[in-house]
């Protein structure tokens, strides 16, 4: 089972803080990776917050074929952060040989784009890289937005930790919010995509669990967007969902739990709402999940939020102390970052709740 | 010694023989008086008996006549294999039985007239859906449910559904807000009693189905819609509550509708639907067929129509294309009930089925409801003997070319695809709806199972197969009184509850596995088949 778990903090985070969250609540053979998506970054990233940063993992060849694409694209790199890395022997990571974070200045005849195109443009950028990359197998693009950082690698967290010296707390790459995990999709093939949290302008998302309703969110969703793409994994189903709904709908926050977990036709009977609610799901009826699982996911604001499965099958807690909040899979990460917190204050989401924690870290709790 | 004529028909012609016990039988007549079709007669033999009863042997020749219950020889009178006279008889004495050998396919076209008959089509057995499993069983992280404790979302759209762009939705802080009005969509079961007509139907089976109905959706929570087929329904229910729970069919003799169209003022409450009728699974690109000997005083009231063969053209006369047939006959049907009853339209399944749902899919009023499939498996009360053999289109892969085309288009779900045909054939409608869910249906409609239900002893090896003739010996599909009183109303409303209850709990029994609560629409990944044939057509995953 994967767990899952989401900073959201005043202050910068390591993300040395998201792996103390996630390391306890290992069980048995979980634990084979970590990934994570970092916003509103500090440190050595600090000065570039409106520039839209690319995070990548390539070989050589693939890291010269993204810089040929960008430019002729007309982007202008205007900084670059290789993670110095510690080659220590015998650690448990798969690593690529370059990982790669650019900076860019958008071209020429973007800057003055509304910022719709523009995250069109990303959007559109990530998707040609990406394809790029796929073409000869030379690498990965995760994420290209602004103040947004992705980092994925497949082995034990704790060695990829060592390796990307984040047990070190140089204070280069630190942010305010991290959402983060630390297993990769094993009951899938092990390919660094389907890793979650997964991105998608502005939208990060994690998941635990499963969607039984894959097939039928993909062939929905395929036609939706251009950005509904890989399906590595079928967690990926709930953050094309959230951002259908948030940013192609703009729907308020609380009709995606409506999207993805309809109440039943006999509740929605009852409700005043009613209207609405059938006509959402009867016209969303490919957008909704079942099985087992809970989300987390973050938002272009930097707000977090979480929700679970129509039966509440998977745990998932939320919980602070003021400065720092974090939402995770189980009580005991929080026990481990935040001992000192009320815990009477902690937030145990129920199965038809959505739960918020806005950019002020105030915990909205919306029913559905 | 008699000379052979090889011309004549014997009884070893024939589909069925009658096996008769003379040891056994009291001559009570009952299985003559059971025989709607006169197959069998009582009459008098000559036999000849030779006994000797002394010491030696003092053979004697003694000449008798004696009464015994004989099978009639022509093709006048050929026994269908019902079994009524088995059923009736006190005794055990008497019972059809197959006969391989027959010739009656070469026998009964006398005259020069193609052969009639009632059911299904009777050679091509072959069903994909038993080739197809429930295969994705969820274990370990994605929990199966509990059949029994779990509740479930067992529901299905009637209806135009729109785009999610499309929605008159506005954001009014927190919240959405309905700012204009959408199509009528009902939330029904996800299965349709299908379109079988009064008069088609004796009265008495017609109305066991209604009752069915009724009882399912006020006291089993089971909300089944039924069809009234084409030949109108009866005033009394056309100005009743129930009339809620029935689908109006009209189709290209548009019978019944002048009565339907009187009793529109007077309607307490809107029919669930209206289903417009382009074709039929069992006989595609034929009308509807109600021979005169069906055509009783009451079904002529009903129609309005006088004492003749009701033949129902074969399209529905000017309409030439589909966007004439959504313009003119869904948009007066839907401006018939102000746009609040949602109208669908039922074609035969067939090479062209994905261009004419494509076509329906960019509807511009928003009025199309739903996309009928009618299989090659369907049943019919009347129809050409070629037409019900050697036309007509497997409904599956039909069903899945269509969700696929709409699937590509991102416009799965905007017009629910039911389908039907041959559901239920093997026994198990649950499992051959559920799998045709998967594959993308939203629903199923059956027909030939419910009048099964009923008592029908039809079937695809040629039993009975005589609803045509107005003889039908279980009184389902004649409209002959003497015959319609051996149909138990309440009996056969019972029947058809008791299969549904099952239906809904057997549907639950495989939603639970793969840990759906609502039902699994477009599941494919659901599915596996262990034909690969099958598996590329439907995109399924093979297994072995």
């Amino acid at each position: 089972m994967c767990r899952i778990g989401a900073l959201k903090s005043k202050q910068y985070l390591h993300p040395a803080q998201a792996l103390r969250l996630m390391i306890p609540q290992q069980e048995g053979h979980d634990n084979s990776g970590f990934a994570m998506v970092i916003q509103d970054l500090g440190g050595v990233f600090g000065k570039y917050k409106d520039k839209p940063l690319m995070s990548l993992a390539c070989t050589q060849k693939g890291a010269n074929l993204v810089e040929n694409y960008m430019e002729t694209r007309g982007f202008i790199q205007i900084f670059e952060w290789v993670p110095p890395v510690n080659k220590v022997a015998g650690l448990d990571i798969k690593a690529m040989p370059h990982y790669i974070y650019r900076a860019y200045d958008y071209p020429e005849h973007y800057r003055k784009a509304s910022p719709a195109a523009k995250e069109d443009l990303l959007l559109d950028t990530r998707l040609a890289v990406r394809a790029l990359l796929e073409k000869d197998e030379q690498g990965y693009v995760y994420s290209f937005w602004p103040d947004v950082l992705t980092l994925k690698e497949i082995g034990d967290p704790r060695d990829i930790a060592v390796y990307f010296r984040l047990w070190d707390e140089t204070g280069d790459m630190i942010a305010k919010n991290i959402v983060v995990q630390c297993r990769q999709n094993t009951n899938y093939e092990i390919v660094r995509y389907a890793a979650h949290p997964f991105f998608i302008q502005g939208y990060t998302l994690c998941a635990n669990g499963e969607n039984t309703f894959y097939t039928k969110n993909k062939e929905y969703q395929r036609s939706l967007n251009k950005g509904y793409i890989g399906f590595e994994s079928d967690s990926q189903n709930f953050l094309y969902s959230l951002h259908y709904v948030l940013r192609t709908l703009k729907w308020p926050i609380k009709y995606y739990k409506h999207v993805i977990t309809p109440l039943p036709f006999a509740e929605i009977e009852k409700r005043p709402d009613r209207d609405v609610l059938t006509l959402i799901r009867q016209t969303l009826g490919h957008l909704e999940i079942n099985g087992p699982n809970t989300i987390i996911a973050m938002l272009p604001d930097s707000s977090m939020m979480t929700c679970c499965d129509s039966k509440k099958l998977r745990p998932v807690i939320v919980g602070g102390d003021g400065e720092t909040m974090a939402i995770s899979s189980e009580v005991c990460g929080l026990n481990t970052i935040l001992p000192h917190r009320n815990k009477e204050l902690d937030v145990y989401p129920g199965e038809r709740e959505i739960v918020v924690v806005t950019p002020e870290l105030e915990v909205q709790r919306w029913k559905q | 010694m008699e000379t052979v004529r090889t011309q004549d028909v014997s009884v070893n012609d024939l589909p069925w023989k009658i096996d008769w016990r003379d040891e056994r039988c009291t001559m009570c007549g009952s299985c003559v008086a059971a025989c709607t079709f006169t197959a069998i007669e009582a009459a008098m033999e000559r036999r000849s008996v030779t006994i000797s009863t002394g010491h030696q042997p003092e053979p004697a020749q003694r000449h008798s006549a004696v009464p015994v219950i004989r099978q009639r020889s022509g093709t006048a009178h050929i026994c269908v294999g019902c079994g009524m006279c088995e059923k009736v008889c006190p005794n055990k004495a008497i019972r059809p039985v197959r006969n391989e050998d027959n010739r009656v396919n070469l026998l009964t076209r006398a005259g020069g007239v193609a052969i009639k008959r009632g059911g299904r089509n009777n050679i091509m057995a072959d069903r994909v859906l038993d080739k197809v499993i429930v295969g994705r069983i969820s274990q370990m992280t994605d929990p199966s449910l509990d059949s029994e404790r779990h509740t479930f979302d067992v529901l299905a759209p009637f209806g135009r559904v729109l785009l999610p762009g499309e929605l008159p939705f506005t954001v009014n802080g927190d919240n959405l807000e309905l700012t204009a009005k959408t199509p009528p969509v009902h939330w029904i079961y996800p299965l349709i009693f299908s379109d079988m007509s009064v008069g088609a139907l004796s009265t008495r089976a017609w109305e066991a189905i209604a009752l069915a109905t009724a009882y399912l959706n006020e006291k089993c929570n089971i909300p089944v819609r039924m069809s009234s087929g084409e030949g109108g329904m009866p005033v009394k229910l056309l100005k009743s509550e129930y009339l809620k729970y029935m689908i109006i069919q009209i189709a290209s003799g548009h019978f019944g509708w002048n009565r339907i169209i009187k009793a529109m003022p007077h309607m307490v409450t809107d029919p669930a639907g209206i289903l417009i009728k382009i074709g039929q699974g069992a006989k595609p690109g034929d009308g509807g067929l109600l021979p005169a000997a069906k055509v009783a005083e009451h079904i002529q009231a009903i129609r309005g129509v006088p004492k003749a063969d009701l033949l129902s053209p074969p399209n529905h006369q000017g309409l030439y294309s589909i966007e004439e047939s959504v313009q003119k006959m869904h948009m007066s049907l839907n401006a018939a009930f102000k746009f609040r009853v949602p109208v669908a339209i039922k074609c035969a399944a067939s090479a062209t089925s994905v261009s004419v749902y494509n076509n329906l899919l960019r509807d511009p009023y928003y009025i199309c409801g739903g996309f009928f499939i009618d299989g090659l498996q369907g049943g019919t009360g009347a129809a050409n003997e070629v037409s019900l053999d050697h036309t007509g289109h497997p409904v599956v892969s039909k069903v899945r070319e269509c969700y696929l085309a709409a699937v590509k288009q991102g416009r799965q779900g905007q017009i629910p695809l039911w389908a039907g045909g041959g559901i239920g054939m093997t026994g198990n409608a649950a499992a051959d709806a559920f799998k045709l869910i998967c594959l993308g249906a939203n629903g199923v409609f059956i027909g030939k199972i419910l009048i099964q239900l009923l008592g029908c002893v039809g079937n695809e090896r040629g039993r009975c197969n005589a609803c045509n003739t107005g003889l039908c010996p279980t009184g389902i599909c004649t409209q002959d009184p003497r015959l319609v009183k051996r149909l138990d109303i309440d009996k056969g409303a019972q029947a058809i509850v008791d299969y549904m209850v099952a239906f809904d709990q057997e549907l639950k029994k495989l939603m639970a596995p793969i840990g759906n609560s609502s039902l699994p629409v477009g599941r494919s990944d659901a599915l596996v088949t262990t034909d690969k044939a099958v598996a590329d057509k439907l995109a399924i995953q093979y297994a072995c």
